[in-house]
């Protein structure tokens, strides 16, 4: 039997028999269709975050307050006590570090913002000019924090684009003097929206020069220092240097945490790269249970055509022909489900796309080959049993079967 | 030589303690061309001694000749060859595949064969014309009266141009007439050289046959050539 008419026999006792073949297409579909899906919000998930986070800059490394758990415990760090604040003096020393490529210290508080009788509440950011660069900022309209003493603090402000529209409504902002807590500001710039994500919501942000915010705050601490390294491969020469500096600025303790955004990263990366294998690999469950009822289809299917069986025997089918016939018939159910599984997962996928713009789902190709490998293997693994059963049917009794 | 040759043919199934002698001691020839009817009663072993012949089924011990090669022994494979290219079968049950139409049905051994396509849709085309079917190539067997079905299964069973048609009962689902035409066409292929060996309760279709055979009890209770030679 050549193989173009085994496939064509195949095609036809598939169609002849519509409802269990339909039903065996069908189970396949449903477990690709989740492999697809499934991977897709999971990939699309570990997309988002990561995005989220590449979004906060380049090559950052971030210096917190407070020696932080992860280090380890240190009997030495126990007995010190309260750890020493990030000042302003830190945060410029650390420009000397020469992986440093530029940084930002950053105070934060809320404060009230108005003008003309409009009042809002807002988060302030006190930082210096290099803030613009370092966190990725873009401007709609005018300039960023002038590049002067870091200790200054000139009263001017850069306002995200939410404030401006609730505070200004109409009205030019830039220019504009304004008032935040109890000092009089003038409004130079207006950061770009950028919509919702992770971190700060720089829509609703107020920037001051660092030092306008301290007084403010009526503080002199820093919530945090954002390094940018020269470089990706300089990154953990800038994590060194700055973790030196401090030590000794903090008189020899180590008494702040550096964290590297490269490592946060990493670390979410592998969580919820993990997390779409995982449900991939649930998902992948429901292809060996589609697997075990096509094999329960094509049971039903030598039961049901024994007599055919004897009779292609006697017309002078080998054993060969008859189990490659029941084979491809097995193959076939699989590849059919396996590619309308395809084209429904993606459909699904499209949608999630089409309700959450910001959400990249999209299968991972992995995804994709594993899902239609598994239908097809386990299609034909599942194929094999009846179709060995169906080659060793006895033709005088096959064809005495009602 | 004879087409066919048996001897010492044992055919044995068990049923639970007891053995059933589907066919014991038999020994028999056919020549090429003959036309030879097998009668008896029910479960003297007519079905047993035709599957047999086709190759379906092996005997328990003995020999059996075909064309003077010993076919007992061969491998199942080369059974199945030798099934598509010597024998054709025709069954009281018609036997058709219900999905395929009439062509369909007709070219199922060229396509087991693996014939080129052109060659069979030309075969096809001919047996359709041969038996009368012209009309009802793309009919289904559902869409087939009795008589047109077991026509579609003698165009099926000499597609091959086999070296012998095995009838088991061709005219038992028929009524009188279409079971009397279906006998004809077989003779008309018998006279054209294929040899014929039909199993039937029918006397008198049994008294067409040059050759009548009768079983007993899987025995070769009567051989109309043997008693033409002994009278
Ligand atoms: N597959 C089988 N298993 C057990 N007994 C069988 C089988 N086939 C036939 N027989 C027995 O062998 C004997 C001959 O059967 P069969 O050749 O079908 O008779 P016939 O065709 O002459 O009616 C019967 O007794 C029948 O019961
Ligand atoms: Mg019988």
């Amino acid at each position: 039997m050549k193989l173009t008419d085994t496939v064509r026999f195949a095609r036809s006792a598939a169609t002849g028999y519509p409802l269990r073949t339909a039903l065996s297409v069908l189970a396949m579909a449903i477990g690709v269709a989740a492999v697809v899906v499934l991977t897709a919000l999971g990939d699309g998930a570990r997309r988002y975050v990561v995005g989220q986070f590449s979004s906060l800059g380049t090559n950052l490394v971030i210096v917190l307050p407070g020696r932080s758990g992860t280090g380890g415990f240190n009997p030495a760090n126990a007995i010190t006590s309260t750890p020493r604040d990030l000042t302003i003096s830190d945060a410029a020393a650390l420009r000397r570090a020469p992986s440093v490529k530029r940084l930002a210290p950053l105070a934060v508080g809320t404060s009230e913002i108005s003008f003309g009788g409009h009042v809002r509440e807002g988060m302030v950011a006190g930082s210096t000019s290099q803030m613009l660069e370092v966190r990725n900022f873009t401007l709609a309209q005018g300039q960023f924090l002038p590049d002067d003493d870091w200790n200054r603090g000139a009263p001017v402000a850069v306002i995200g684009a939410k404030i401006r529209e609730e505070v200004f409504g109409t009205q030019e902002a830039v220019g504009q003097l304004a008032r935040v807590g109890d000092r009089r500001v003038r409004i130079v710039g207006v950061l770009a929206s950028t919509g919702t994500g992770l971190g700060m919501n720089t829509d609703e942000l107020v920037i001051v020069p660092v030092a306008l915010a301290q007084a403010l705050f009526n503080s002199n601490t820093l919530f945090r220092i954002l390094v940018e390294a020269r470089s990706r491969e300089a990154i953990p020469a800038a994590k060194n240097e700055v973790l030196e500096i401090l030590k000794t600025r903090h008189g020899g303790e180590e008494d702040v945490t550096v964290i590297t955004q490269d490592a946060v990263l990493a670390t979410f990366d592998r969580l919820l790269g993990a997390l779409t294998l995982a449900v991939g690999g649930i998902a992948a469950i429901s292809l060996a249970v589609a697997g075990i009822l096509v094999m329960n289809v094509m049971l039903v299917a030598v039961a049901q055509r024994t007599n055919e069986i004897g009779l292609l025997k006697a017309l002078g089918a080998t054993d060969r022909d008859i189990r490659q016939a029941f084979l491809a018939e097995a193959a076939m159910l699989s590849t059919f489900g396996a590619l309308a599984g395809y084209v429904l997962g993606e459909i699904g996928a499209f949608l999630v796309r089409q309700f959450f713009p910001v959400f990249p789902a999209q299968p991972p190709n992995w995804a994709i080959f594993a899902g239609i490998g598994t239908a097809l293997v386990t299609g034909l693994v599942f194929g094999v049993m009846p179709a060995r059963r169906a080659a060793r049917l006895d033709p005088v009794e096959a064809l005495m079967k009602h | 030589m004879a087409l066919i040759e048996l001897s010492g043919i044992e055919r044995v199934f068990h049923l639970g303690d007891s053995d059933v002698h589907a066919l014991a001691g038999l020994d028999l020839a056919i020549e090429a061309g003959d036309y030879v009817a097998v009668m008896g009663p029910s479960g003297s072993g007519k079905s047993t001694l035709l599957n047999l012949l086709g190759l379906l089924d092996r005997p328990n011990s003995g020999t059996y000749r075909l064309e003077g090669r010993d076919v007992t022994t061969l491998s199942a494979s080369e059974q199945a060859r030798v099934r598509s290219e010597r024998i054709g079968f025709v069954f009281q049950s018609f036997h058709l595949v219900p999905r395929l139409t009439a062509a369909e049905n007709i070219a199922l051994p060229m396509m087991l064969a693996g014939l080129p396509p052109r060659e069979r849709d030309a075969r096809v085309a001919a047996a359709l014309r041969d038996f009368g079917l012209e009309h009802r190539a793309d009919h289904r067997p559902d869409q087939l009266s009795g008589g047109q079905r077991q026509r579609v299964a003698i165009a099926r069973a000499t597609i091959m141009r086999p070296a012998m048609l095995l009838a088991d009962e061709p005219t038992g689902n028929l009524d009188r007439h279409t079971g009397d035409e279906v006998i004809h066409l077989l003779e008309v292929l018998n006279a054209s050289g294929v040899t014929l060996i039909v199993v039937t309760h029918d006397p008198g279709l049994g008294g067409r046959a040059r050759r009548q055979l009768v079983m007993e009890d899987g025995h070769l209770h009567h051989d109309s050539s043997r008693s033409a030679n002994l009278a």
